[in-house]
């Protein structure tokens, strides 16, 4: 067997903390073989990223320190080279592309200006517009020439990354390192990205490490996999033998938490998860949720004086809503779901029918729609930012009764408590501030406050989307169990089929601001009859290495 | 772009409108009447009221509103009361020496401030940055003439390097266009530090670093640039302020430029060159705003397409 491209041995990183040094990764060993693609897998704060950052000296100097171990490319260790030396490594020997293919292109310097760049640095400045334009080419960018004058606003995510990876490859390294390539992207660009890294490593003769958090894609590209948990390497193998047995008891529960799409063929509803029978809703009952040829239309700004272009975002949206029932919007950016989300709860003006429980809210005053807010809340999807850092949770619990006027001070106090308990948290957290909570604790948080007017309709968007995902399979549970006990009606808006799939009754597929497809989640899900529903589940990696899906490769 | 420049231009007009609004008013709410201090202080009431009808101010106030607009319109702002002459010569008379000191002043403040800014961004927390920051905490704190009085003992009175005072020679501008901009640049050197250390921790810098750009050339190539517009916007309100507010940096340097004038004009109550030099400052940021944003879809290629 030859030598590996790169090992990492007895890696162990420190953070700074006011308290003193505190250990980030303990003792993490692997060796990437030629030709390979090593996976780390691990949930948020399991190290994964840490760990790419010391192969690539690149920590943050004032917080992390590695105090230990070695990581050697070819034979000498990148630890013990002067910076200069390492420099010169970068980029040229080790590539790294990232999460946010958004915000990683400089936005201010041209396409062409930031590939050749790369080239010049490594391999000297003849011919670097012509490489860069060969670059593009590489990763299946369409019309190369023009896009090398243009800027990273003017393309979309996808191609940004793909332009990231051109950069990365341009001087064929012998290392990729790719963190979370994917994660910003919508699942078909996803298989796009990933179908263009499997194609290229073979190309360009590069060994990838690849870190992610999403089994599915694990189970899609890698040859090996090392899973990390708390700054360990809890288990390193092969990939069929990871899923098919795993050894450690962590790598089973999170092997179990994957969603998998199909898992609920046959099956009409979610899961059950109480013994409540559900409400028969009495014939004639209005919907929580009527809508009908919704539309909404976004300005476009710059003409003089008005008279800008119209957009719009959503447009003949139908459908209604039941009590006790979830349907699922689901979509890719762009597709105009959240938008939708919006306008049925008055947020944004549109044009159509949504009614509220039997009352239409189309030209409703703020006044007028007040009683009527009550009866609908909404979810979002950034626990961080969707609560305020100086009030403590039980305030932000309690503020929408504040708002509304309902009981007394230390009764909401109490209606805060009783609600924290209601989504699985001690009432004694009420005092403490949401810094101190992890991000399933806040989005728990986030529910109960939706909870406290006692809603008919909860719009959940995006609402798991943030969490890791042994995480989100318990929010998930949470929902189902309020869903069972109050009869809650959800209009649940996601990008995740597997996610759908789970908490859904019906499922309407959008896009470009159209319903393309909608009905039960059965007939949906089990006889797609849209090409586009059909694209998208196929697009959805499947957490099983044996069943890997030749998505053919389109030049965007 | 044609777009932008035309709605800004309108807007710049308004302003511009508003501000003349604003002076008139003032003019009025004086307790001292134009005619009284023109015609001094012998005059006969009579005298006193044929002035008043030879400025029109018996007519209607609406009327001499827009009387007053109109002849701004046509560059005319008035007559001075004491030097008797108009007052839109008498300021374009002030210009170049004013313009020539507020380019100075800029250009040292901008220099200084960018690299102190940048130098403090980069060694963010040790000693340098903690020193710069001090120094620039000292030099936006310092009043005007201190720095002017402690210039002009230093370099001009003991090393004698640089006149005391005057106008017309290079070595002249030496000392008001430092005290100017020693203490306009401990402003830039904050905004250009907080840009910055916004700025260097951005993904794409982290791209810059991975592909091994060396680290002077990120920071010059890849994070300045994206660090400069609250600079530009910075230099477009600078503009502005010393066309009217070089008032205390002038008089100690006897810089005949516009804020002498308007120093003067004020001991003087000689309320048309006050009111002539409040429009044209009010001018002055309105066109340096302006071009602060013309200048920033060069730097910032998303505001070009917007």
């Amino acid at each position: 067997m030859t030598a590996p491209v790169l090992s990492v041995e007895g890696l162990c990183v420190d953070a700074r903390t006011p308290q003193g040094a505190r250990r980030v990764l303990h003792d993490v060993s692997f060796a990437l073989n030629a030709g390979e693609t090593l996976c780390l897998a691990g949930e948020s704060g399991s190290g994964k990223s840490v760990t790419s950052l010391a192969i690539m000296r690149l920590l943050a100097k004032s917080s992390l320190r590695v105090a230990a171990g070695a990581i050697k490319l070819g034979g000498q260790d990148l630890l013990a080279l002067p910076e200069s030396a390492m420099r010169r490594l970068r980029g040229g020997d080790v590539a790294m592309i990232f999460q946010e293919p958004m915000t990683s292109l400089n936005p201010v310097m041209s396409i062409g200006a930031q590939l050749t760049e790369a080239i010049r640095i490594h391999q000297g400045a003849q011919d670097a517009p012509a490489r860069a334009r060969d670059m593009l080419d590489a990763v299946r960018i369409t019309d190369p020439a023009r896009r090398l004058a243009q800027f990273p606003h003017e393309l979309s995510g996808g191609m940004r990354q793909r332009v990231m990876i051109a950069m990365a490859l341009s001087c064929r390294p012998r290392v990729l390192i790719a963190d979370e390539p994917t994660t910003a992207l919508d699942v078909t660009v996803q298989a796009q990205i990933l179908t263009l890294m499997r194609e290229l490593k073979g190309e360009f003769g590069t060994s990838i490490i690849l870190i992610t958090h999403d089994m599915g894609v694990v189970a899609e590209m890698a040859d090996r996999v090392a899973i990390l948990q708390g700054g360990r390497i809890i288990e390193q193998a092969g990939v069929v033998p990871l899923f098919t047995a795993p050894r450690e008891d962590y790598t089973r529960t999170l092997l179990a938490a994957v969603p998998r799409l199909g898992a609920r063929a046959g099956e009409d509803g979610p899961p059950r998860v109480t013994t409540i029978s559900p409400p028969t809703p009495p014939p004639g009952e209005s919907p929580v949720l009527f809508v009908r040829d919704l539309a909404v239309t976004y300005r476009a700004h710059g003409k003089w004086f008005g008279g800008g272009s119209a957009l719009k975002a959503v447009d003949n949206v139908s459908f209604e809503l039941r009590r006790g029932r979830t349907l699922g919007l689901v979509g890719e950016s762009g597709s105009g779901k959240s938008t939708t989300g919006k306008a049925v709860l008055g947020l944004i003006p549109f044009a159509g029918e949504v009614a509220l429980d039997g009352v239409p809210i189309a030209g409703l005053s703020t006044r007028e729609m007040r009683p009527l807010r009550r009866k609908a809340q909404m979810i979002f999807q950034d626990p961080y930012a969707s609560l305020d850092p100086r009030m403590p949770v039980a305030a932000a619990i309690a503020e929408p009764l504040a708002i509304h006027g309902i009981g007394t001070a230390s009764e909401r106090r109490e209606r805060a408590a009783e609600l924290l308990r209601r989504v699985g948290l001690s009432p004694d957290h009420g005092s403490r501030y949401p810094h101190e909570f992890s991000g399933g604790q806040r989005q728990r948080i986030c529910i109960a406050r939706a909870l406290a007017l006692e809603p008919r309709l909860i719009v959940a968007d995006e609402s798991v989307a943030a969490l890791d995902v042994s995480v989100r399979a318990r929010v998930l549970d949470l929902m189902l169990e309020l869903q069972e006990t109050m009869g809650l009606a959800y209009l649940f808006i996601s990008h995740d089929m597997a996610v759908i799939e789970r908490m859904c009754h019906d499922v309407a597929v959008m896009r470009a601001g159209r319903i393309v497809e909608a009905g039960s989640r059965r007939a949906v899900f089990e006889a797609p009859a849209d090409a586009y529903t059909r694209e998208l589940m196929a697009a959805v990696p499947v957490p099983d290495p044996t069943r890997r899906p030749g998505v053919p490769l389109i030049p965007e | 772009m044609v777009l932008l420049l035309a709605r800004r231009l309108t807007q710049a007009a308004l302003i511009l409108l508003g501000v003349a609004a604003i002076t008139f008013v003032l003019l009025y709410a004086l307790p001292a009447d134009p005619a009284v201090l023109l015609a001094g202080r012998n005059a006969t009431p009579q005298t006193v009221a044929n002035i008043r009808h030879q400025l029109g101010l018996d007519l209607p106030l609406p009327v001499q509103f827009w009387n007053y607009i109109v002849h701004l319109l046509q560059g005319d702002l008035g007559r001075s009361f004491n030097q008797k002459t108009a007052v839109a010569p008498l300021i374009l008379a002030r210009l170049p020496a004013t313009l020539t000191l507020m380019a100075a002043g800029i250009a040292i403040e901008v220099m200084i401030g960018l690299t102190l800014g940048v130098i403090a961004a980069v060694r963010r927390d040790g000693a340098i940055d903690r020193l710069v920051m001090t120094l620039s905490f000292v030099g936006v704190s310092t009043p005007q003439f201190l720095v002017a009085l402690l210039l002009l003992y230093v370099f001009a009175a003991t090393l004698g390097w640089f006149p005391m005072s005057g106008y017309g020679t290079p070595a002249h501008l030496v000392l008001p266009a430092f005290t100017l901009g020693i203490l306009g640049a401990g402003w830039y050197a904050r905004i250009v530090r907080s840009a910055m250390i916004d700025v260097l921790g951005q993904d794409y810098v982290r791209t810059a670093h991975a592909k091994g750009v060396p680290a002077a050339r990120v920071v010059l190539r890849h994070a300045l640039p994206n660090a400069l517009l609250p600079v530009i916007a910075m230099i477009g309100i600078d503009i502005g302020q010393f066309m009217s507010g070089a008032v205390v940096v002038e008089a100690v340097f006897g810089w005949p430029g516009i804020g002498q004038l308007a120093w003067q004009a004020i001991q003087q109550v000689d309320i048309p060159i006050i009111m002539g030099v409040t429009l044209v400052s009010a001018l002055a940021i309105v066109l340096g705003n302006l071009l602060a944003d013309l200048i920033a879809p060069f730097i910032d290629p998303r505001i070009r397409a917007g």
